[in-house]
């Protein structure tokens, strides 16, 4: 008899595919980029590493989704603030490592306060000069603000579409806030001009390899704090407050701690993923928090497949494998078709490609099955 | 006078008959001014090109005494440095400058002459001794005009700029006005022009004068008297002037003050009403039929545009256009909900999730849509003339038309929404198809039908509200984004499934959001409300205006 | 919970519950007393406030006046549902609910008593004497064979079972039962009665039921509630002679 904690990861073939798959491509691609002399056609651009960079850390937010979204069924239409938090944690850090090469030299104050006619870095701004602070505050920035509000939201019973509805004017909010320019994160133009991490130059290909396996590594220890969480009996009540709720809360589980739980766990994940997105594009800006990026999240992970953590990881690089080529070959049609994914992923995909799959294996293995039934004359006593 | 006359005298012998002809002229100038006028006006105007500004003094002081429509014209254009001669012709011109290209028109004869060079006209020069004499003598003739509004814009120019010169025609003007409004403009127009004067007693009556107006700009003159230089000296050296004023000032602030808070509840209703159009075709929507869509801001859009779309088809009636677009809005908007709903929507009831995604996905498509067939540019669409402009209550309060008629709009979509609900048959079947659908299905409703009729009917008035919005908002692919979150913030406030709440809601939100911005900036003051309504949710999580008892089942 | 050296006067102790929707009271002063180990039902026609009484008692619903305590001194108004279930009262709905997606034996798992806590239930590993009482109960409701099945591709009446095991592994003092007997054959209705039976005695049970002969087969104290507050109490037979209650019931 198989059992909830038995049910372990080596039963899990998806996952270990997916595990097996990062591993080989953080290992090869840095390889094909480094290694192989360019014009060779097996060298890989380190503008391709970049690129693949972006969808590990997308991979990895879609994984954060899924958790709470497939897992304990909360949708949330905000999940980028946290995303773009972690990111601006990281860029806060990168932003002091400049130091007095920026435009103005000012050996503290990053450009904008001194084009702002700044004199002293905000509070705010302290202790970002290292990294092992920069790296709490990637935690701690979303941490906080999913503690903050999913306490206030979970503890009032706020579920559902409504839930949704107010994720969304969380980060629309955020946005709009972040839009000013006496936040002091930069207003409009957001944090960019970066230099170096951890003294590494930003440009080299080496640093740029190195945070592509970072986002990898990231991904997969994602994936198994993911799988942990899933599988333990706190992962079974999770999938129970999805399913029904009210019923979870009459056996006498705490519904609102174990959705704060799981909420916070899964901000924090995404503001990781942040952290090693913004090193990778150069630039985290307010739109970020525009709510339509966080609504594209959700359409990841809906291709994807929710319920299934790593049909998650390949709704994130299919959609945005699709995104970068049609965005490229055929700018107007790309909004049609993202429309369309997700009219069609919710009308004829509910479970995502990797339901699709399963449900055909299924139904294929049941063809089978019937198949032989009708070979025998036995079948219907046995069914 | 001497010398005219001796003019005429030779006139008279040069020509025989001459003296005959101007006693004549002279009689028929009371009798039919029109006449003189005809024959006059071309050459006095004529006489412009003279380069002696005394000439041209004493052609302007001669000008006003024509009532010729053409006088205000050319003077304004002479004051605006935009009178011309042709150097051949020597006829008197106005130009305007179109694109960099001049068009002029013949001040005598009204003929446009079209494009010209600039070259071949010359410019009638004016120097500031002119522009003062052009201004009070326009002044003074716009203040005898017929026309009600232009007396009163007349008044106000005075106001603005106050000098002794107008009092005359002021004093000319206020001995014949006998509209309430327009005397107290021009009384105040008068104290104005007093108030510079050398004489104390003639101050002290102006400040008087001046206490019972409802003006800001009386405010700052008042203020200015009280303005005290390096020296300690008053802007005003009498006493009693000073205490007149300053008792004046307190009177006149706190009137300010309560004209402010009239004007913001103004602007707060009115963008209470904007969120109350946007927001009240979610209400049956989301509120009545349960169903989260994410496109109702796109519906708003496709409103907007179909105003466009109508006003390009009837380019010479846009106050019409405006009015047929109500109703076409309504069915475009409505037949793309009605689509919507057939298509998608009634896959997905009771997975409320899903269908928040696919209206989603929806909204992207009718975005795309709307840019590749209009290009992603806004899109202006023209105000008809009788909703620009405000009313002009008093000098510390004015109401703009436009705001003013969404207000009145919103209440009467709102008003025929509830009779609609309330009053029909398929407000009844709605009804009975929301509450219960499994009965209303076996009493032979077509439930079906119902519910995309619903949908339609929500996403109509979505159209309708489109077609308010026109008139406030560039149309852009991007309208309907802006208002989304702000209608859901109002259904949620309000409480979901009632009219009333969306109403109380709508109106709460955009009040508070009016009177916050002062102290915290636009933006702010949309945060603080997000954050209040988040806040606000947790204490009340089914809205102002629950409903309770056993259909609310989670 | 803390081992029974108290044993309480009463289990459950309403006095006076009053709960009102706009201005309709769905219950109007209700009292009831149901004493340690007592079998009692509950019958009365629709709307006569059953399902109201029991979202009051599991902390669904605030009276609007009235005090509710259970085992004497706790007050039932201060808490809210997981509390509620945690202090020792488990409540079986009208229509079952079962975590459908998860399987059976997970089902029992997640209802079984144990610690509730966040972090707790993260590192919870199952100890074999948790395996061994799922099993003992899915015999015992007669699912063993559907041990690893999704609970969601049961029957109607293999989900009451289910849910009726679930409530028994998770060792309330006190069990409200709603309607358990709905879209049970006669056999397991029989079996059902005989199992709350045996039930009550070291717990108190209180059911909700429609069905007469169930009633009967219980064999014990009888409420009849109607329009929100309590018409008769009694035995069956008592309660069925009772005119108030004829007039209630056969509209005479």
């Amino acid at each position: 008899m198989s059992f909830a904690s038995e049910r372990n990861y080596l039963q899990d073939r998806g996952g270990a595919w997916l595990i097996a798959l990062v591993t080989l491509t953080i290992v090869v691609v840095p390889i094909l980029n480094l290694a192989v002399p360019p014009e060779s056609p097996l060298h890989i651009s380190t503008y391709t590493v970049s690129l693949l960079g972006k969808y590990l850390c997308f991979a990895l937010l879609a994984l954060a989704v899924d958790l709470i979204w497939g897992y304990a069924g909360i949708l949330s239409l905000g999940h980028g603030a946290f995303f773009a938090l972690g990111g601006y944690a990281m860029g806060m850090y990168m932003m002091r490592q400049i130091g007095d090469r920026g435009v103005y030299g000012h050996p503290e104050l990053p450009d904008f306060m001194v084009f702002l006619n700044w004199t002293e870095l905000p509070w705010y701004w302290y202790g970002f000069d290292s990294f092992p602070f920069a790296l709490l505050m990637v935690l701690l920035a979303p941490g906080v603000l999913a503690f903050v509000f999913g306490w206030l939201a979970f503890r009032s019973r706020v579920t559902g579409v409504y839930f949704s509805i107010i994720t969304q004017a969380l980060t629309y909010a955020m946005m709009l806030a972040f839009f000013r320019n006496d936040m002091g994160f930069g207003g409009n133009n957001g944090l960019t001009d970066f230099k170096d991490i951890l003294g590494f130059s930003l440009q080299s290909d080496g640093t740029k390899n190195a945070l592509f396996i970072g986002s990898g590594i990231a991904l997969i220890a994602g994936y198994l704090l993911c799988r942990y969480v899933v599988d333990s009996k706190l992962g079974r009540v999770l999938i129970s407050v999805r399913d029904a709720e009210s019923r979870t809360r009459f056996i006498g589980y705490r519904v609102e701690h174990y959705k704060l739980f799981v909420f916070v766990l899964s901000a924090m994940m995404a503001g990781v993923a942040g952290a090693f997105y913004v090193p990778q594009v150069g630039i985290i800006n307010p739109g970020e928090f525009a709510p339509i990026v966080s609504i594209e999240i959700i359409i990841w992970v809906a291709v994807g497949g929710r319920g299934f953590l790593y049909g998650a990881v390949i709704g994130a690089i299919l959609v945005n494998y699709g995104k970068t080529f049609f965005t490229g070959a055929f700018p107007e049609i790309w909004l049609f078709m993202l429309g369309g994914l997700f009219v069609v992923s919710t009308l004829f995909l509910p479970r995502g490609v990797v339901g699709l799959f399963h449900s055909l294996k299924k139904s294929l293995a049941e063809g089978r099955l019937k198949q032989e039934d009708e070979q025998t004359p036995m079948a219907e006593e046995k069914a | 006078m001497k010398n005219s006359l001796i003019k005429v005298c030779l006139f008279a012998l040069l020509v025989g008959e001459g003296l005959i002809v101007s006693a004549f002229s002279a009689q028929a100038r009371s009798e039919e001014p029109s006449l003189r006028v005809a024959s006059d006006f071309a050459t006095v105007v004529g006489g412009l090109t003279s380069k002696s500004f005394k000439e041209k003094a004493r052609i302007i002081d001669e000008l006003t005494g024509f009532e010729d429509q053409r006088v205000p014209l050319v003077l304004d254009a002479l004051l605006n440095g935009d009178l011309y001669y042709d150097k051949k012709s020597q006829d008197i011109v106005i130009l305007e400058k179109v694109e960099g290209d001049y068009l002029a028109t013949e001040v005598v004869s009204g003929r446009e002459r079209g494009v010209v060079k600039k070259r071949s006209m010359k410019k009638v020069g004016v120097n500031n001794s002119l522009r003062r004499q052009l201004r009070s003598r326009l002044a003074a003739f716009r203040l005898k005009s017929d026309d009600r509004e232009l007396r009163l814009t007349a008044a106000q120019e005075i106001l603005k700029a106050p000098s002794r010169e107008f009092l005359p025609a002021l004093n000319d003007a206020l001995s014949k006005e006998k509209v309430n409004v327009l005397r107290e403009a021009l009384e105040l127009a008068r104290a104005a022009v007093l108030l510079g004067s050398e004489d104390a007693a003639e101050r002290l009556q102006a400040v008087e004068s001046m206490a019972d107006a409802s003006d800001h700009r009386v405010v700052t003159m008042l203020e200015l008297l009280l303005i005290q230089d390096d020296q300690g000296e008053y802007a005003e050296p009498d006493a009693a002037v000073r205490a007149a004023a300053s008792e004046a000032l307190v009177d006149l602030r706190t009137r300010a003050k309560i004209y402010k808070f009239f004007e913001d509840l103004f602007f707060g209703i009115s963008l209470g009403s904007v969120l109350l159009l946007a927001a009240v075709g979610l209400a049956i929507t989301f509120g009545v039929m349960g169903v989260i869509n994410m496109a109702h801001g796109e519906m708003i859009m496709l409103g907007a545009y179909t105003t466009y779309v109508i006003q390009l088809l009837m380019p010479n009636h846009i106050g019409l256009s405006l009015i047929v677009a109500i109703p076409a809005a309504f069915v475009v908007s409505g037949l793309f909900g009605v689509a919507i709903e057939r298509g998608v929507i009634r896959f997905l009831y009771g997975r409320p999730l899903e269908t928040l995604l696919a209206t989603f996905g929806i909204s992207l498509i009718l975005q795309q849509l709307v840019r590749s067939i209009f290009t992603p540019l806004n899109r202006s669409v023209i105000t008809p003339e009788w909703l620009s402009g405000s009313w002009q209550v008093n000098g510390m309060l004015s109401l703009t038309y436009n705001r003013l008629y969404i207000i009145i709009f919103a209440l009467l979509v709102l008003f025929a929404l509830i009779q609609l609900l309330k009053r029909t048959f398929f407000g009844l079947q709605m009804r009975a198809v929301t509450q219960n659908r499994a009965m209303a299905s076996s009493m032979g409703i077509r439930t079906g039908w119902v519910d995309a009729l619903t949908f339609g009917l929500g996403s109509g008035i979505a159209g309708v509200a489109g077609v308010a919005l026109s008139q406030l908002t560039n149309v852009g692919p991007n309208l309907g984004q802006s208002y989304i979150i702000d209608s859901f913030m109002v259904v949620v406030f309000g409480g979901v499934g009632n009219l009333m709440g969306t109403f109380v809601g709508a109106m709460s939100l955009g009040i508070v959001n009016k009177f916050a911005e002062p102290f915290t900036g636009a933006v702010l003051a949309k945060i603080l409300i997000l954050v209040f309504v988040i806040l606000f949710i947790q204490r009340r999580p089914r809205g102002l205006f629950a409903l309770k008892g056993r259909f609310v089942e989670d | 919970m803390e081992g029974g050296i108290h044993i309480p006067t009463n289990i459950l102790y309403m006095d006076g519950v009053t709960v009102s929707f706009d201005g309709f009271k769905a219950l109007n002063a209700l009292s009831l007393v149901v004493a340690p180990g007592e079998l009692r039902a509950i019958i009365g026609p629709n709307g006569a406030g059953k399902t109201t009484m029991m979202d009051v008692i599991t902390g669904k619903l605030r009276p609007d006046t009235g005090e509710v305590f259970f085992r004497d001194s706790i007050d039932l108004t201060q808490y809210d549902e997981a509390e509620i279930a945690n202090l020792g009262i488990g409540r079986k709905f009208q229509k079952p609910t079962v975590i459908e997606s998860l399987r059976v034996e997970e089902n029992l798992y997640l209802a079984m008593a144990g610690d509730r806590r966040v972090f707790s239930t993260l590192f919870a590993r199952q100890t074999p004497q948790q395996k061994q009482r799922i099993t003992e109960i899915l015999d015992l409701v007669g699912l063993a064979e559907k041990t690893v099945d999704l609970a969601g591709s049961l029957s109607h009446g293999q989900k009451q079972w289910l849910e009726i095991g679930m409530l028994i592994i998770q060792e309330p003092e006190l069990l409200l039962v709603d309607e358990p007997a709905a879209g049970m054959t006669d056999h397991e209705t029989e079996l059902t009665a005989r199992l709350l039976r045996d039930i009550s005695g070291e717990r108190s049970v209180v059911v909700v039921e429609h069905d007469m002969e169930f009633i009967k087969a219980l064999d014990c104290h009888v409420t009849v509630l109607h329009e929100g507050h309590q018409l008769a109490e009694g035995s069956l037979a008592r309660v069925q002679e009772d005119e108030r209650v004829i007039e209630v019931y056969l509209g005479r």
